[in-house]
């Protein structure tokens, strides 16, 4: 269990009015933007639950369109996210589907594009407080929250991929809070997800990403 | 200097002969890595940005998202200072002051939950109040906050403080609480008097549903801020005065969360129920479900 910080009860700080349909929004799709790793040309958004019951009252989508922008919980300029979007180019596309109801009450997915083509899509789930979990990753189901620097691996799913990791964080000194691994199907595409304390060297992600069979390292810093 | 529950905070405050803010700070200090001035700076924010958030909408109203409230504060001020106040200048603040971070949060401005967002009226709006009306410096209201963070991550650890789960006694209910063991520590209370002003906040407020009008973050919502803060300023003086409580702390709080859990789930965050159903509400939340269900 994570431990409940004295700013976790009196916080976050944020722009209203829902911790969980405001500030938990802004708080997936700024997972999103960092996960994407640049800036983003276009974003799809798909709300489920709550959120597509009551998003406007909410400012679900101005949270969420904000958050891809690059905006905190507590970043004033989130009420007037469509203006913004509209001087960066950003083309923005929402929609409810209310036809789902198996998903968590507030969860949406988002698709992201980026400057330079590249593609993520993923799911959050809007918990509570302003607390998130990202629950799937381009399809995969995962599971992790956002409140501690993460990293993301994508790699075949083969014999040593978690020693190879583990090992290159130790060599670093990076103390692991959480490890999971994720996948697809035997042998086929995997997701091991590294929530760490203090800081990461770019010489490790390096090493990380350099092994045969890693196709791609995310990282998010918080 | 970890602790998981009531008793086991108050025999941390006897054992140091300290207060129970000193101990949720030296708790967050071996807990996080992270050292008293850090977190001084960080509440120092915290209190900023609740002053702003209980003033702001009374020299500037805003209409909410939902157009269900917006210029209330002012009203409940305005009434204060023409010297009509039935309750007084300290119970007439806390209710404006708790009404106003609620507009502020409802119209998208920036605010701190406490412990969420719904809720967030409660403990800005007792100590503020205070503060004015007793002469506090900014200063001298941090270890109320540290010690209002105390019964908030009580209430997270070992119950709950979502209204979807355990209905609004979960979230002002909790609140309530919170602000008034802070009031307690702040006027020079025991530790134990803290707990008792937080066990009867929660008492008081038992069985409290969670029914938004439309099911947005502003009607009941505001009024049941002021109502908590209201409650926090009586439970705080029935402790001071040395009246002692049955129930403790930890025995109400899984009180609380029972009850909570038997609250119908109509009743709990998903407007099927209660305020969110009388035909006054159903009218007021039609307007913003109609376009609620287009897409953007």
């Amino acid at each position: 269990m994570a431990t409940i910080s004295i700013f976790d009860v009196l916080g976050p700080n944020m722009i209203g009015p829902s911790s969980s349909h405001t500030a938990g929004a802004c708080s997936i799709a700024l997972l999103a933007r960092k996960m994407l790793g640049e800036p983003a040309r276009s974003v799809e958004f798909t709300l489920y639950g709550s959120f597509a019951g009551t998003w406007k009252g909410h400012g679900t989508d101005r949270a969420l369109l904000g958050g891809i922008m690059g905006f905190s919980t507590d970043d004033s300029r989130i009420p007037r996210a469509y203006e913004l979007a509209r001087e960066q180019n950003l083309d923005w596309h929402f929609s409810c589907n209310e036809t789902e109801t198996e998903v968590h009450p507030n969860t949406v997915d988002i698709r992201l594009t980026g400057i330079t083509g590249q593609v993520i899509t993923l799911r959050g789930e809007s918990i509570g407080g302003g607390k998130v979990r990202i629950s799937r990753i381009n399809g995969i189901e995962v599971d992790f929250s956002g409140e501690y620097h993460t990293l993301i691996v994508v790699h075949k799913d083969c014999i040593g991929m978690a020693a190879h990791i583990t090992s290159c964080l130790s060599q670093g000194e990076v103390n692991i809070a959480f490890m999971k691994l994720f996948r697809e199907a035997r042998g086929n595409k995997a997701y091991s997800i590294v929530e760490f304390d203090g800081v990461l060297p770019d010489h490790v992600r390096q090493k990380i990403q350099e092994k045969e069979h890693v196709e791609q390292v995310m990282l998010i810093r918080i | 200097m970890d602790f998981k529950n009531g008793a086991e905070l108050l025999s941390l405050c006897e054992k140091n002969r300290c207060s129970i803010s000193q101990i949720m700070k030296e708790r967050e200090c071996h807990l996080t890595d992270t050292n008293q001035e850090i977190l001084d700076e960080k509440m120092n924010q915290v209190l900023r940005i609740m002053k702003q958030a209980a003033t702001e909408p009374i020299e500037h109203p805003q209409p909410s998202m939902g157009g269900l409230i917006g210029g209330e504060a002012m009203l409940v001020d305005r009434h204060r200072r023409e010297g009509k106040s039935l309750c007084g200048s300290l119970l007439s603040k806390a209710i404006a002051y708790s009404m106003a971070v609620l507009e502020r949060s409802s119209s998208m401005g920036l605010i701190v939950a406490a412990p969420t967002a719904g809720s967030s009226g409660v403990v800005p709006g007792v100590l503020l109040a205070i503060q004015e009306e007793h002469g506090f410096s900014c200063q001298d209201l941090l270890p109320a906050l540290y010690n209002a963070s105390a019964i908030g991550y009580l209430a997270m650890r070992n119950a709950s403080v979502a209204g979807a789960v355990a209905g609004c006694q979960a979230e002002v209910g909790v609140a309530s609480a919170m602000a008034a063991s802070a009031a307690v520590e702040l006027m020079g209370g025991t530790p134990v008097q803290c707990l008792s002003a937080a066990s009867t906040s929660l008492m008081n407020l038992l069985g409290l549903v969670c029914d938004p009008v439309g099911g947005l973050v502003e009607y009941p919502c505001q009024n049941r801020n002021a109502i908590g803060a209201a409650g926090a300023l009586t439970a705080a003086e029935i402790a001071l005065s040395g009246v002692r409580q049955m129930i403790p702390f930890d025995e109400m709080l899984a009180a609380m969360y029972s009850v909570g859990r038997r609250i119908s789930p109509d009743l709990r965050e998903t407007a099927r129920g209660g305020c969110a159903v009388t035909p006054a509400g159903c009218r007021a939340a039609g307007g913003c479900q109609d376009t609620d269900r287009r897409i953007m």
